[in-house]
């Protein structure tokens, strides 16, 4: 079993999900990022797009910013912060 | 019924319309202090990671950035004001007004000029009451703050303070609000906005050490990024600080309200009572005295 990423999605005014996770795709300014545990710290801005938060059973998590913001990873936490977000599924 | 009696009536009856309204108006508020709070609470975990975030990069790179760059002679410092839509909330905004007073005085100490920025409708009838100019005004929705209204205002002064001091730029911001330190204390506090404090941001991250961040695009570019959202989080978190405020503001002088009519309305039962007393002593002395009267006719 491989390691989880503790996943928080966060905007403005409220948090919109938070758990475990086996792989977070986002789109920052340079490209779309995957990220694993066991990925080294990171600090990222993150443009508009889809985050894409893959479930320990393979179900994603979709969601939509418009806005952008950053997404920051250490220790197998990573946190996106977004002005606006909302979930697709 | 005697005229006494009538106006103390009067008075009774327009102390319980007026307990009603104000009794209404606490519990109107009481339920809203809760959402507030909520809010406050909802907005914590982003406001967490941003001053991480900021704090991160601030303890990596050296950082150099315009908006923490301190003048070493400021001339032009903006307030802003954060203040009510409505009134009855007892010395809610005239706190907030009488703070952002001190602090005027306080400035013009020190030579500078000082531009207003205004929230809410109180500050800006205030203003106009007073005759003083300002540069721009938000009003409305005090009590329930919309996260873009914050992004607005953060635009609007981040604008002010990056443009240079000819063309009407700033050196220093402040932003004047209530604080909500519990239920019963709301205080009106300043706070410096920029240039940013790093000692502050030290200070956070004296706490935890942070590791060694990789940034994409590059540290500076990042923190470019960050500190405009740090700024509108900021200004944010006042606006739901002061809408907290507001509500407890409002509760606790509706409650003091209604406890004044309650005062009011016993004080005047008793007048009335004592009133309608006096005119039927008075009657009774009236017919006793004409009984009398006719007895000693009749003996006659």
């Amino acid at each position: 079993m491989a390691r989880e990423l503790n996943v928080d999605l966060v905007a403005a005014d409220r948090k919109i999900w938070s758990g475990s996770a086996t792989m977070v795709v986002a789109k920052t300014a340079e490209g779309e990022i995957g990220l694993l545990a066991g990925h080294e710290p990171m600090l990222a801005i993150m443009a508009a797009g889809q985050i894409r938060i893959t479930l320990a059973e393979g179900k994603p998590v979709i969601a939509e910013t418009t806005q952008g913001g950053f997404l920051s990873i250490e220790s197998d936490t990573v946190t996106l912060v977004v002005r606006d977000a909302t979930l697709i599924s | 019924m005697g005229a006494q009696l009538r106006v103390y009536r009067q008075k009774i009856k327009s102390a319980k319309t007026t307990k009603k309204i104000t009794r209404a108006m606490e519990l109107i508020s009481a339920s809203r202090i809760q959402k507030a709070q909520q809010r406050v609470a909802a907005s914590t975990p982003y406001t967490r990671a941003v001053t991480r975030a900021v704090s991160a990069v601030a303890s990596h790179a050296n950082i150099d950035h315009p908006l923490t760059r301190v003048t070493e002679k400021p001339t032009r410092a903006a307030v802003l004001i954060f203040t009510s839509d409505r009134g009855l909330a007892g010395a809610f905004s005239s706190g907030a007004l009488k703070e952002a007073e001190a602090l005027t005085v306080r400035l013009r100490e020190q030579g500078q000029e000082i531009v207003y920025y205004l929230v809410g409708r109180k500050a800006l009838a205030n203003f106009n009451f007073r005759r003083r100019a300002y540069i721009r005004e938000w009003t409305g929705g005090t009590d329930l703050p919309q996260f873009e209204i914050a992004t607005e205002i953060a635009n609007a002064v981040l604008e002010l303070f990056l443009a240079p001091n000819e063309d009407g730029g700033v050196d220093e911001i402040y932003l004047v609000g209530n604080e909500f330190v519990s239920m019963i204390i709301q205080e009106p506090t300043t706070t410096r906005l920029l240039p940013l404090e790093v000692v502050e941001q030290q200070a956070v991250s004296d706490q935890e050490v942070f590791p060694l961040y990789e940034f994409e695009p590059e540290a500076d570019k990042v923190l470019d990024a960050l500190l405009p959202v740090y700024i509108e989080n900021r200004i944010y978190n006042v606006m739901l600080q002061s809408a907290a405020a507001e509500h407890a503001a409002r509760q606790k002088a509706m409650k003091s309200a209604t406890d004044n009519a309650d005062k009011l309305i016993l004080n005047y039962t008793r007048l009335a009572n004592a009133a309608r007393q006096a005119e039927i002593t008075q009657q009774i002395s009236e017919i006793v005295g004409g009984a009398d009267a006719l007895q000693t006719v009749d003996e006659d």
